[in-house]
């Protein structure tokens, strides 16, 4: 993408929640939504004296990661302590990964109309999450206006996988291509929920932009706190914006870190922790290396099943579907069931409709044996009512299933029989006709209605539509 | 090795310290005297020699991921200087803006 | 009546097997002399009134935590602090059937040399009450020596239980890296930081150890020990291969009482049969201190981080979180952790982490790789523990650097991690002077048969004359 001759560069960095039984260095149990400081242990509590024992789990989940993501695993890996001082962090350091993560040098395939969009990671590692603070007494619980603050440790220890790529990402919707792939990958990976409302996914994008055909890297920004994949697609759209008027006006980019506030959309500049930018790492001397051993990361390798991104490919290029719908339909169990289908004769567009509008809101699973003659009624469903094509879809889900009761209620679209019903609803309503020629297209719907309800609702709602449009234009 | 005043405020500020004026002048004083005894470590010429950072030569040292029991609220609060029903009491992050 | 300034804590343990005295006689024999002569010293923090179990107590560092006993670290910032739990060694000791008689006191979170820089006072040498008894470990140290415990433990992490050991006539062991659990002890500097037992004799000292060593799932720096621990019994040195490095005989800073009471101690080995030859450690001497404070503040810095007034301890008023953590940082920590917070903030500090930091891990292979190379020669390495004898209170305070060379023999093979026995060799114008047997990793057994041998052999008498005296 590029805007008056600009183009964006964008990197990620993305911090998952594992979804481990204990935290990552002491046996609390992670419990989402417990009552408060009642998941906390002296370890987690940073009482004096206390030592982190690692998480064999967390380090097993991050290497299959680092193998789902293409990543050379570590010989040997290092933890490290990062330090800053915050409430949230109970020892004045988080138990990090610094110069040997345990995942480096990956590379993430996003399956694109004109070939595969390649995005490097540069390292995926493993620590702790910080706690969590509530501000309370301040206007909508903003720091700056807080009377005091409250400090929950239950959070604090859970262990956080951080991804980082390259910026090889040039649009907003790259990026979000990128992360719902992304996400997609780690749920099915089974090693994360990978919710952003729940705060188990979290991304920050950092930001700059060049001239096309510029090499060198601008100064860059970071935004932080997105918690959707719109927000995030737009909160990059808005900072690449605010960039573009800055250089275009002879302005200079200066590095800063953003909130995107979802409620205005717009930037705010992040409080930061200060002297953050010096986190004096030091190897922490607590724990000792991992050197994962060669046949466990063979056995997680065997267990790392076949990823979304070679379905969302095969749907793309081999039958046609967009990148979204790719995503939707390459999901398990869905990707299987959009095979059978196709193998019964279902024409994609139609495969795709079922899967996205009706399967999944019912979740209901048709039997394979019934597909062909579900189909007869997907064929038709345009001339079908919606609980009709509903009530059949559940009905395919048992053995002898009939498309015939479902298609005898097809709607009327015969025209010889609508024809009369439109005219005569038409010349009974003279005045809307007028407003409607004179521009207000909006009594469509009173039409349509007036139809369906003279027809007890058997009509074919759309081709009502198409028929009443034809005689009010003439 | 000569400290300013300015790098034992900074290095006071990273380490959360409300270092008094007097303490200043004399930490200065005497961080600047060791550091120039410490940073005799830099005559060695090693740059093949690999760092220790452990004693011993352990890896791979896990536990299960099998919950123990956690402290009831009452008890992680014990020692707390301040507490609102189960949470860890402070004060706000930064002053209170007014408007 | 018991002797408790003579009880080893072996014989203590033979009058409770015996019933000749309970354990509850026994714990209140040892209050009574803290009643009497813990005034004078202040070797104990707080004392536990109630023995919990019927076996000899024991006296406890208090960086080491104990629930239900407030443990301080020496320190204000942590006054009040009570521990939800034991630590790993406390826990062994009570498994063992080692009640706690106390809480000894320490340099603050066992910064120093002499437990001047305790928030709560200093401790007092049991053999001149105008000297200090050594440091951090002093509390334990002057105990033992005094008779207010049978033995104790201490930490070392670069010459705290040596060297206060060797200032006060009792044994000292600092073991291994990684055979002791550190699960629960006060982190000063975690690469560092060894518990070990201070004790009248060598045999008390393996004794204690073999409660104490072994892995601890709670800490992952532990090992198993590769031998059971013996307790020595071989009066002779017959087979034995013993080094004398020059560098760590030759000191400058060596008082001549000192130099002659390890000279003569090293003329004892050979006359128990060991062989005895110079060796070199030069580098070891040379850059052992410099390292050792860049290695141990860097890790301290960042070790008493946690203190920040959120979640326990002391707290100074504050109107933001800030505020609060600076007062509370500042008015909570002494002289000793600030100077060393601000020393370790310093070294690992954006553009000096590989100019200070990392050139001293460096050096510390350097180090390492000299012993390793003394050890493929001797199995046992002889100095003194300490330059000096016990100096008087205030001699070094002013003076930071002065005080540090008080380690300047015990820190090399503690950043080689390697363990080190203190048994008092002789005196020096009435002062107790320590001999330091330092050995190859492991080889505890070593040091305590080369220990008991010569300790029998010296007959040095553990109790303060003045001591013996009044009583
Ligand atoms: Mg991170
Ligand atoms: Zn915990």
């Amino acid at each position: 993408m590029t805007t008056n001759g600009w183009e964006p560069v964008v990197g990620l960095e993305i911090h998952v929640h594992l979804k481990t039984r204990t935290k990552m260095f002491c046996r609390c149990e992670l419990a989402y939504g417990a009552p408060e400081n009642s998941r906390t242990c002296p370890v987690c509590l940073a009482h004096p004296g206390t030592l982190p024992v690692p998480n064999r789990a967390a380090i097993e989940a991050t290497i299959k990661l680092g193998l789902a993501l293409g990543c050379r695993i570590a010989p040997r890996a290092l933890f490290h302590r990062k330090h800053y001082f915050y409430p949230d962090l109970p020892k004045g350091y988080q138990i990090s990964q610094y110069d040997v993560p345990l995942c480096s040098d990956g590379r993430f395939a996003v399956p694109a109309p004109g070939g595969d969009r390649e995005i490097e990671i540069v390292r995926a590692h493993l620590e702790e999450d910080a706690a969590k603070t509530v501000h309370v007494g301040g206007e909508s619980g903003r720091i700056g206006g807080a009377a005091h603050s409250n400090v929950d440790f239950n959070r604090g220890g859970t262990p956080l996988v951080e991804i980082v790529t390259r910026p090889d990402l040039h649009s907003p919707e790259d990026a979000r291509a990128f992360l719902q792939l992304l996400r997609q990958t780690i749920v099915e990976l089974g090693i994360s929920d990978a919710e952003m409302e729940k705060g188990t996914l979290r991304a920050d994008a950092n930001i700059s932009v060049r001239r096309a055909g510029e090499r060198a890297l601008r100064t860059r920004t970071e935004l932080k706190n997105m918690n959707s994949f719109s927000f995030i697609a737009r909160g990059i759209e808005a900072e690449v914006a605010r960039q573009v008027a800055v250089w275009e006006s002879g302005g200079e980019v200066t590095q800063q870190t953003f909130d995107y506030d979802a409620a205005t959309g717009k930037l705010r500049p992040h409080r930061t922790k200060e002297e953050a930018e010096d986190y004096r790492y030091l190897p922490e001397p607590d724990l000792v290396p991992v050197e994962p051993p060669a046949e466990l990361v063979e056995r997680l390798r065997a267990e790392v099943p076949e990823l979304p991104s070679s379905r969302v490919r095969l749907l793309m290029d081999a039958h046609g579907r967009s990148y979204e719908s790719a995503l939707f339909i390459g999901r398990l169990p869905f990707a299987d069931l959009f095979r059978e289908m196709i193998k019964a004769g279902w024409h994609a567009d139609d495969a795709e409709h079922a899967l996205m509008n009706t399967f999944s809101a019912i979740d209901v699973r048709p039997e394979l044996e019934n597909l062909a003659e579900l189909y007869r009624v997907y064929a038709v469903r345009h001339e079908l009512p919606r609980p009709v094509v509903i009530e059949a879809t559940s009905a395919s889900s048992r053995a002898g299933f009939s498309a015939e009761p479902y298609l005898a209620q097809r709607a009327v679209a015969d025209l010889s029989e609508l024809d009369p019903v439109i005219d005569r609803i038409l010349a009974a309503n003279e005045p809307q006709v007028a407003q409607y020629r004179a521009g207000k297209e909006g009594l469509l719907g009173f039409f349509v209605g007036q139809v369906m309800r003279e027809t007890q609702g058997k009509a074919s709602p759309q081709v009502v539509n198409e028929r009443l449009r034809e005689k009010l234009k003439s | 090795m000569a400290i300013s005043r300015d790098d034992v405020l900074h290095v006071a500020k990273l380490a959360r310290l409300a270092l008094t004026e007097d303490e200043v002048a004399r930490l200065g004083e005497q961080l600047g005297a060791i550091l120039e005894a410490v940073g005799k470590v830099s005559e060695l010429e090693l740059d093949d020699v690999p760092p220790t950072s452990h004693p011993l030569d352990l890896v791979n040292v896990w536990g299960e991921d099998e919950p123990r029991p956690s402290l009831p609220a009452d008890d992680a609060l014990a020692n707390a200087p301040e507490r609102d029903g189960d949470f860890f009491r402070v004060p706000p992050a930064a002053a209170v803006e007014t408007p | 009546m018991i002797d408790t300034l003579r009880l080893t804590g072996e014989e203590a343990m033979g009058l409770v097997e015996r019933r000749e005295i309970s354990g509850a006689e026994l714990h209140r024999a040892y209050l009574d002399a803290i009643d009497e002569r813990d005034g004078e010293l202040h070797a104990y923090l707080r004392t536990v009134d109630e023995s919990e179990g019927d076996g000899v107590p024991i006296a406890i560092k208090d960086v080491i935590t104990t629930k239900g006993v407030e443990t301080t670290a020496g320190s204000r910032i942590l006054e009040g602090y009570v521990p939800l739990f034991d630590a790993t060694v406390t826990t062994r000791c009570k498994d063992a059937g080692l009640p706690i008689l106390g809480k000894t006191n320490t340099d603050e979170f066992a910064m120093g040399s002499s437990t001047e820089n305790s928030a709560f006072g200093p401790t007092r040498n049991p053999w001149d009450p105008r000297r200090v008894p050594g440091g951090s470990g002093g509390g334990s140290a002057a105990a033992v020596a005094a008779g207010l415990a049978p033995w104790a433990l201490g930490s070392d992490t670069g010459g705290s239980v040596k060297q206060p050991a060797a200032l006060t006539g009792t044994v000292g062991l600092r073991p291994t890296y990684g055979t002791v659990s550190r699960y629960g002890v006060v982190a000063f500097a975690s690469s560092l930081d060894q518990v070990g037992p201070v004790t009248k004799t060598v045999r008390d000292c393996a004794l204690l150890y073999r409660i104490l060593a072994g892995r601890d799932p709670c800490d992952s720096t532990t090992v198993d020990l590769p031998e059971p621990v013996q307790i020595p019994e071989a009066e002779d040195l017959r087979g034995l291969r013993v080094g004398v490095p020059r560098e760590m005989n030759e000191a400058e800073g060596i008082e001549p009482g000192v130099a002659d009471a390890v000279a003569r101690a090293i003329e004892l080995c050979a006359e128990l049969g060991a062989e005895v030859g110079e060796c070199e450690l030069p580098r070891s001497v040379e850059y052992g201190l410099p390292c050792y404070y860049l290695v141990a503040p860097a890790e301290a810095s960042s070790n008493l981080a946690r203190y920040d007034g959120v979640r326990y301890g002391f707290r100074a008023g504050g109107a933001t979180l800030r505020e609060l953590q600076e007062r509370t940082r500042d008015a909570g920590f002494g002289d000793e952790p600030k100077r060393r917070i601000m020393l370790g903030t310093y070294a690992l500090s954006a553009g000096y982490y590989e100019a200070f930091y990392g050139q001293a891990q460096k050096v510390r292979t350097v180090i390492a790789r000299e012993h390793a190379a003394a050890f493929e020669r001797f199995d046992v390495l002889v100095s003194p523990t300490s330059p000096t004898v016990a100096f008087e209170l205030g001699a070094r305070t002013a003076n930071p650097l002065a005080m540090y060379l008080s380690d300047l023999l015990t820190i090399p093979s503690c950043m080689a991690g390697l363990p080190g026995l203190s048994i008092p060799c002789g005196l020096s114008e009435g002062l107790p002077v320590g001999l330091q047997l330092i050995g190859a990793q492991f080889a505890e057994n070593t040091l305590f048969r080369a220990g008991h041998a010569l300790e029998r052999a010296l007959g040095f008498d553990y109790v303060p004359p003045r001591l013996a005296l009044a009583a």
